[in-house]
C-alpha cells in the first residue's frame, strides 16, 4: 500500500456566492466523500481545505497576494489515500466535490524518500 | 438470585476488589499471592456455602475470610512476612497486627490505582486490555480469548509475560502522576470500552450476568470520573456512550430471551434514567478541547435514543459516522456508516459505496447487502442473505437472517421496515 496526495483545485473566479444552505450542502457532500474513503480504510489522512487567500512569494523578494492572477485554479485543499496503485488512487478521487463545481483532482505518488 | 448464581456474581464483582486492596499491600512482585488467597476464599464460600447455606451478608463473609485468610498465610510463611513486610504500605508493627483495610474508600482508590497499573505502558496495549480484564474484571482467559477473538493459549501466553514485565520493571501500586496521565488514559478508556462490550454484544446465555458486567463497566468508568485528575472529556464521552447503550437494556429481550431488535423495541421500556444521565455526560464531554472517538460513538449512541425515523436524525448519524472513520477504521463502524448512508442519502448511493467498502469475509457485511438490494433486486439481496447466512454464527442471527431470505421470497416489494439488519439491539 502507498501513500497518495489529492490536490483539490477549483477556479473561484467561476464559483458562484453559496447560501447558508448551499455552504452546509457542500460541507456534507464532502464529508459523505471522505467518509467513504475512510469506510474503505484507505485514507491516511482527511488533510485541510484551504481559504482562498493567500500570499505567493518569489525570488528578489517579489509578494503577490495569492497565486490567482497567472493561473486560474488555485488549491482549495489536499488528502492523503493509500492505495495499490495510481490507478486505484484516481478511483478513489472519483465523486471528489470539486468536480462537481468545475474543480479537478491532482493525484501524485508520495515518495517516501 | 439463587446461590449457583450468587457465587459467579460475586466473583465478578468482589474478586477483583480483594485482589487490588491485597495487590496494593503486597506490592508488584507478589501478585499471584493475592490472588490465590481470594480464589481460596471462593472456594471456601462455596463449600461451607453449600453445606449451611447463604450467610446473611455473603460480601461482608467473603472480606472477613479473605482478611483471616491473608493473616494465616501471614503467619504461616514467616519467610514470605520477612520479605514483604518491608513492601507493606499498612503495617503497623508486623503481620499479626496487620490492617487488611476492606473499605470503600479504600477498595477504589486501590482499584483506581491498579487500572493505572494493569495498564502501564511498559506493556504493548493488547497486554494491558488482557490484564485490566484478568485483574479487574475478573474475565477468564478464556473470556478474554473470546473478546479479542483469538486463542486462549495466546492470552495465557500474554498475560504471563504481561505480570513479568511489570514485575521486573517494578512498578509501583500507585496512582500516576499528572504527566503521566495523558499517555495513561486512552488505554484504561480503551479497556473499559471493550469491557462493556463484551457485556452487551456477548450472545451468552446469562443474561443477568452479562448486564452485571456493562454496569460493572461503568462502575469503573465513573470512578475515573470521580477523580479529579481522571475526570477528563474522554471519560465523559465513554460514560455517556455506556448509559445510552444501557438505556435499551430492558427493551431488548423477550420473554424467551431472545434478542429484540432495535426497530421492533417497546421505547416505554428504554430506562429514561439512563439516557438522562447519558445526556448529562455528554455535555460535560463537550467542555474542553479535546475529542475522542467516544465522542462521536456516544453521538450515535444519542441519536439511537430516538426511534422515530427521521431525516435529522439520519443526517446527524450520517455525520458522526465519518468523523469516527476519520478518527479510526473498523469494519463495524464502515457498515453501519453505509446503513446510515442508506437511510439519508438513499439506497442506491449507498449499495455503490457498500460494494466498494468489501468485508466479504463478514456476515454483516452480506447482511448490509442483502437490505439495501431488497426492494431494488431481490435475487442479489437473496444471494448476499444467503451468504450472510453461511458465514453467521449465533443462532439469533442465523433466525434473523433465514426470517429475511423468507420476507424476500415473499415479497418482491419489501417493506421499508425490514431493512434494518446492523447489530442494533
Amino acid at each position: 500500500m502507498k501513500d497518495f496526495l489529492l490536490v483539490f483545485r477549483t477556479d473561484y473566479s467561476k464559483t458562484p456566492k453559496a447560501s447558508p444552505e448551499e455552504m452546509q450542502a457542500t460541507t456534507k457532500s464532502w464529508m459523505d466523500w471522505v467518509g467513504g474513503i475512510a469506510a474503505r480504510n484507505k485514507l491516511t489522512d482527511r488533510g485541510n481545505r484551504l481559504f482562498p487567500a493567500g500570499k505567493v512569494l518569489k525570488a528578489g523578494n517579489v509578494i503577490t497576494d495569492g497565486p490567482y492572477t497567472e493561473i486560474k485554479e488555485s488549491i482549495i485543499g489536499y488528502s492523503m489515500v493509500k492505495a495499490d496503485s495510481i490507478e486505484e488512487a484516481t478511483e478513489l478521487a472519483k465523486g471528489c466535490p470539486a468536480l462537481k463545481s468545475g474543480g479537478n483532482v491532482e493525484i501524485r505518488e508520495v515518495n517516501p524518500l | 438470585m439463587n446461590q449457583s448464581e450468587l457465587i459467579p456474581h460475586l466473583f465478578r464483582t468482589e474478586y477483583r476488589k480483594i485482589v487490588s486492596v491485597l495487590c496494593r499491600l503486597f506490592g508488584i512482585d507478589h501478585i499471584e499471592i493475592a490472588e490465590d488467597i481470594v480464589s481460596d476464599t471462593f472456594l471456601s464460600a462455596s463449600e461451607v456455602w453449600g453445606l449451611k447455606g447463604l450467610p446473611e451478608n455473603p460480601n461482608a463473609w467473603l472480606y472477613t475470610v479473605a482478611k483471616n485468610k491473608t493473616r494465616d498465610y501471614l503467619r504461616r510463611n514467616s519467610l514470605f512476612a520477612k520479605t514483604i513486610s518491608k513492601e507493606l504500605k499498612y503495617s503497623a508493627t508486623g503481620s499479626e497486627e496487620m490492617e487488611i483495610d476492606l473499605s470503600v474508600k479504600n477498595i477504589n482508590d486501590s482499584q483506581l490505582a491498579m487500572i493505572f497499573v494493569v495498564c502501564h505502558p511498559c506493556n504493548p496495549p493488547a497486554a494491558q486490555i488482557g490484564l485490566a480484564l484478568n485483574l479487574l474484571c475478573s474475565f477468564s482467559p478464556d473470556e478474554i480469548a473470546h473478546a479479542f477473538l483469538t486463542e486462549k493459549q495466546v492470552i495465557y501466553k500474554r498475560l504471563q509475560r504481561a505480570r513479568k514485565k511489570l514485575r521486573t520493571e517494578n512498578i509501583k501500586i500507585e496512582q500516576p502522576s499528572s504527566a503521566e496521565l495523558n499517555d495513561r488514559l486512552p488505554a484504561v478508556l480503551m479497556t473499559l470500552y471493550l469491557f462493556y462490550n463484551e457485556g452487551y454484544y456477548s450472545s451468552g446465555q446469562d443474561i443477568a450476568i452479562r448486564e452485571d458486567l456493562c454496569f460493572e463497566a461503568m462502575r469503573l468508568t465513573n470512578m475515573l470520573l470521580e477523580n479529579e485528575q481522571t475526570n477528563t472529556p474522554s471519560v465523559n464521552a465513554l460514560l455517556s456512550l455506556m448509559c445510552f447503550q444501557s438505556s435499551r437494556f430492558d427493551a431488548r429481550l423477550d420473554q424467551n430471551g431472545e434478542i429484540i431488535l432495535y426497530q421492533d423495541q417497546d421505547t416505554d421500556l428504554w430506562n429514561q434514567e439512563l439516557i438522562a444521565k447519558g445526556e448529562y455526560f455528554l455535555k460535560q464531554a463537550f467542555r474542553g478541547d479535546e475529542l475522542s472517538k467516544y465522542h462521536w460513538e456516544a453521538g450515535i449512541a444519542y441519536w439511537h435514543t430516538k426511534k422515530a425515523d427521521t431525516s435529522e436524525k439520519w443526517e446527524n448519524i450520517l455525520q458522526l459516522y465519518n468523523q469516527l472513520l476519520l478518527i479510526e477504521y473498523s469494519p463495524i463502524a464502515a457498515l453501519n456508516r453505509t446503513y446510515a448512508l442508506a437511510k439519508a442519502n438513499g439506497k442506491e448511493e449507498a449499495i455503490i459505496e457498500a460494494e466498494k467498502i468489501n468485508l466479504t469475509g463478514n456476515h454483516l457485511y452480506h447482511s448490509l447487502l442483502g437490505e439495501l438490494y431488497s426492494g431494488i433486486d431481490n435475487a442479489k439481496a437473496i444471494l448476499h442473505l444467503q451468504k450472510a447466512l453461511k458465514l453467521a454464527k449465533s443462532t439469533a442471527d442465523k433466525t434473523h437472517i433465514t426470517e429475511k431470505i423468507l420476507a424476500c421470497e415473499r415479497d418482491n416489494t419489501m417493506a421499508d421496515k425490514n431493512i434494518d439488519s446492523l447489530r442494533m439491539n
